[in-house]
């Protein structure tokens, strides 16, 4: 129900025009489209029609392309042969969160970049989509497809429950490990649960995928625990014969523009994606009806098509450099673009403008780019905002390394090896927080899943074993 | 426009496109439709003795094979002949016949084994002014049982008495449609020929399971738990179907004989390759049954289209002209090198050539060049067996090229010399020897 000027609330009079930040923008009819899910599942039928234009090439290139190595030809088969509770368990065994990765690959720049469709018509094999209709398949059967292997009695301790620690911890449970899971959070899931934006995840999904991969057995969750907080990684060293952190870029980069903390309306993009995702009404989340995002990666672009789906009438992304330089892949841009969102590009914010402690707009410099370094041009505009969202990159929070022995950082990440080793012995890390790591889901996953091979390796286990 | 015009054992029709006798040709108001949608001439769906109605299965009686996106590439059958009275049959047939006198109706037609059982349907057929019979000899399901169909194909002495039963009692032309359903397709054609039939048509229907229910563990489909061997047909039998036509049209002693060519005929292309082995006419069913009628006017239009191009004005213009290519394996030319090629602006990369070469045949794809995915045929172990070819899923990006300059890598002889075959072979103990 909505708030009127007379008091009044009525479902089909929603505050769509109103000035600042307002809730109720838009019907209830409305935010449940708007949120629907991106890519609804394919049936049987299109799963069979889809699964048939594989053409199980040879090494195939999808398989090469995805991050985690899933055998995407021999689970598309096995779609096709009428056995997609096969498929799932070829999809799961490289990527225990495929069916999240079904959902939020980049698959355009990934496994269906490299599909020979692509090359042969400019239609690439769905694999999306038949992923997730595989892992779907067993998801609904709520059966863990992976039994454990004999207890081993090693204790490990995997902190953060993203992608990277989910992925870690269910494949140290699957070794015989014992896993302790801690997360600074009230629930499970990471960015999984906080950052993807609300129309690719679905249905709680983030959290069903979470009990899939507790299902396992073997992993003790942990949750209010935050490194540096209460919780500390010299004593995780103790007790544990192994350590892995995953705990993502909990800082976020700031503006340094005067107003920045202080003007109502201007806020990080994280924690704006973040209340949505947990948010259980819609409609009460408030929202310009100008807004500007800040930024050129897919943060950005998710709090735009989120800001304008909640009913905002005019959003801008402003980025300092051009469309190449952006991290949010084509796919993304053009969804933010058909949602109507206008990209502004070799703009930096110059400063906030307020009026009775509301912003009220943005000053962006133009720049010029010249071999590489962005030059004045000397003119600005002014963009009218009452809402500003900054998506100008998350940060590792070193500090929450405590100072027990240097963890080697690089560039603000933390440095690892080729099987997520961190430079102190017993400590492995990945996901976000790592060098190189690419703020991908499926990145993550792999991560996780390395580290708990090279774990289990160094406690005297041998995979092959399994 | 090239000339369709069709004249197959005395009987005319203005293409050669017929529909076979089965479910599509049943009545009056199927063959109807059908001729108003083009067809040339209609097998009428077999008719037997007058007397109680043949029982159908009410359960499935067909059954299907699929390829991808659920193309029906086999079909089979138990549906028996007409379970409708003869004598609504018969009228049916006369009036058809009236409404379109320029296609061909032939009747299909299987009684006992006996020549007054022949005797008494042959009369009123011949009354409906019919262009000509069909004699049955190919069902291999349910009439076989009783002795008629397939028991009768299957036996040629049978054929020949019956054939010559029929000829002494009508003046119609007759065709008798074989069975493949033995080892030599050419006796029970030559015993056709022996009898004094007009001519013959096949394949009928090829005896065979289709799928089996592993939940019910039951040959699939099934009635009331229990299954049956059906009759298939549909594009998957197609090339058993060209050879017998082939073996027929040029063995000596039925060289010459009309044959109406039948099995998994689908498009034009089809149609003629069945024209070009022989066949004067051709009959379809499984293509009917799933796309409905109106397959006939693509089949007409691509013959026509393909005629005219290929400068044939008329049918008889490539009627048999494959069958004179048609030989033995010993008379294939073994000094003949062909080499697939792969075209790099075609190819996707797609890998399926290396996988089968590689893991099946003659190790003669190399799956990169200085370490990029780029798929190259190695001229020295190529056999040029043509799988490549057969499973690249591009058309025309693979093909086999003969050669005939330089020297083969593979076996260090030219490319260029003169045919060989295996009756001269020098490795063949038995060769014939010039001058000897």
């Amino acid at each position: 129900m909505l708030m009127q000027q007379d008091g009044t609330r009525s479902a089909d009079r929603p505050n769509r025009f109103a000035k600042g930040l307002a809730a109720d923008r838009l019907t209830s009819a409305e935010y449940a489209e708007n949120f629907a899910d991106l890519h609804p599942p394919l049936t049987t039928h299109e799963a069979f029609v889809e699964a048939e234009r594989c053409y199980f090439c040879h090494e195939p290139p999808c398989q090469k392309a995805c991050p985690t190595g899933i055998d995407i030809a021999m689970f598309i088969r096995q779609i096709a042969a009428g056995n997609a509770l096969g498929g799932a368990e070829t999809i799961f065994s490289a990527n225990v969160l495929g069916g999240m990765c079904a959902r939020v690959c980049p698959t355009e720049t990934l496994c269906e970049e490299a599909c020979v469709r692509e090359t042969a018509e400019g239609k690439p094999v769905k694999i999306g989509l038949l992923q997730r209709y595989a892992t779907d398949t067993m998801m609904g059967t709520g059966k863990q497809p992976f039994k454990r292997a004999p207890v081993t009695g090693r204790r490990i301790a995997v902190v953060g429950a993203g992608p990277a620690g989910l992925a870690c911890a269910h494949k140290l449970a699957e070794l015989g490990h014992e896993v302790t899971l801690f997360e600074a959070r009230d629930r499970l899931g990471g960015l999984n649960e906080y950052g993807i934006a609300a129309y690719k995840t679905v249905e709680g999904f983030a959290q069903k995928e979470v009990a899939f991969v507790l299902s396992i057995g073997g992993i003790e969750v942990r949750t209010g625990r935050r490194l540096g907080d209460n919780l500390d990684i010299a004593e995780l060293r103790r007790d544990y014969d192994a350590v892995f952190l995953g705990i993502g870029l909990a800082g976020v980069n700031k503006l340094r523009l005067a107003g920045e903390n202080s003007l109502q309306g201007v806020r990080d993009a994280v924690d704006f994606i973040a209340e949505l995702r947990q948010a259980g009404d819609l409609s009460s989340l408030p929202v310009g009806r100008k807004v500007v995002v800040i930024g050129g990666g897919m943060t950005a672009i998710d709090a735009a098509v989120q800001s304008k789906r909640l009913g905002a009438d005019e959003v801008t992304i402003v980025y300092r450099r051009g469309e190449a330089e952006m991290k949010a892949s084509d796919y993304e841009r053009e969804l933010a673009r058909n949602d109507g969102v206008l990209i502004r590009h070799f703009a930096v914010p110059k400063s906030l403008e307020g009026e009775a402690g509301n912003v009220t707009g943005l000053v962006c410099d133009r720049v010029i780019p010249k071999n590489g370094a962005l030059l004045p041009a000397g003119e600005s505009f002014r963009i009218e905002a009452d809402m500003v969202l900054s998506a100008i990159g998350q940060i590792l929070i070193a500090d929450r390394l405590g100072n027990t022995e240097s963890i080697e950082i690089a560039g603000g990440r933390i440095v690892v090896d080729a099987e997520r080793r961190t430079s102190v012995p017993g400590i492995w890390a990945g996901g976000d927080c790592v060098v190189d790591g690419e703020d991908l889901t499926v990145v993550a996953v792999e991560d996780g899943k390395q580290a708990a091979l090279s774990i289990d390796r160094s406690l005297g286990r041998s995979e092959e074993r399994w | 426009m090239a000339d369709l015009r069709t004249n197959f054992a005395g009987i005319r029709s203005p293409n050669p496109f017929w529909l076979a006798s089965a479910p599509p040709t049943d009545k009056a108001y199927n063959v109807t439709r059908a001729f108003e949608a083009g067809w040339g001439g209609v097998v009428w769906k077999t008719l037997g003795e007058d007397g109680p109605p043949i029982v159908n299965v009410s359960g499935p009686r067909y059954g299907a094979i699929h390829g991808p996106d659920r193309r029906v590439i086999g079909f089979n059958n138990i549906e028996l002949i007409t379970d409708r009275p003869l004598d609504v049959n018969l009228r049916e047939i006369k009036q058809v016949k009236r409404d379109w006198p320029d296609r061909a109706v032939v009747v299909s037609l299987m009684v006992p084994c006996e020549e007054e059982a022949w005797k008494r349907i042959l009369k009123p057929v011949e009354e409906t002014g019919c262009d000509g019979i069909e004699l049955n000899f190919g069902c291999p399901h349910g009439m076989s049982e009783r002795g008629m169909g397939s028991a009768v194909g299957q036996v040629p002495e049978y054929i020949e008495m019956v054939v010559r039963w029929c000829k002494a009692n009508t003046r119609m032309p007759v065709i008798v449609k074989l069975t493949p359903n033995i080892t030599d397709i050419r006796y029970p054609a030559r015993a056709a020929r022996a009898g004094g039939a007009d001519a013959v048509s096949l394949i009928n229907t090829i005896t065979s399971i289709m799928q089996v229910d592993l939940e019910r563990m039951t040959p699939a489909p099934h009635v009331d738990g229990k299954g049956t061997h059906g009759g298939f047909c549909g594009p998957a039998v197609k090339p058993i179907a060209l050879n017998m036509v082939a073996q027929i049209a040029r063995d000596p002693e039925t060289r010459g004989f009309p044959i109406s060519g039948i099995g998994g005929i689908t498009t034009w292309r089809d149609a003629a390759e069945f024209i070009a082995l022989g066949s004067g006419s051709v009959q379809v069913c499984t293509a009917a049954m799933t796309y409905g009628f109106r397959i006939v006017t693509e089949m007409i239009s691509g013959l026509s289209d393909w005629m005219d191009a290929a400068g044939h004005a008329k049918l008889a213009d490539f009627e048999g002209r494959a069958t004179r290519n048609f030989t033995e394996w010993e008379h294939l030319n073994l000094n003949y090198v062909a080499k697939a090629v792969i075209d790099q602006d075609l190819c996707i990369k797609c890998g399926r050539c290396f996988s089968a070469c590689e893991d099946t045949s003659h190790q003669a794809i190399a799956a990169s060049v200085n370490g990029v995915r780029k798929f190259v045929v190695k001229d020295e172990e190529c056999v040029g067996c043509n799988l490549c070819v057969l499973v690249c899923p591009v058309e025309n990006c693979i093909t086999l090229e003969h050669r005939t300059q330089g020297i083969d890598p593979r076996t260090g002889l030219p490319y260029a010399q003169p045919p060989l075959d295996w009756t001269r072979h020098p490795n063949n103990p038995t060769a014939k020897r010039a001058a000897e």
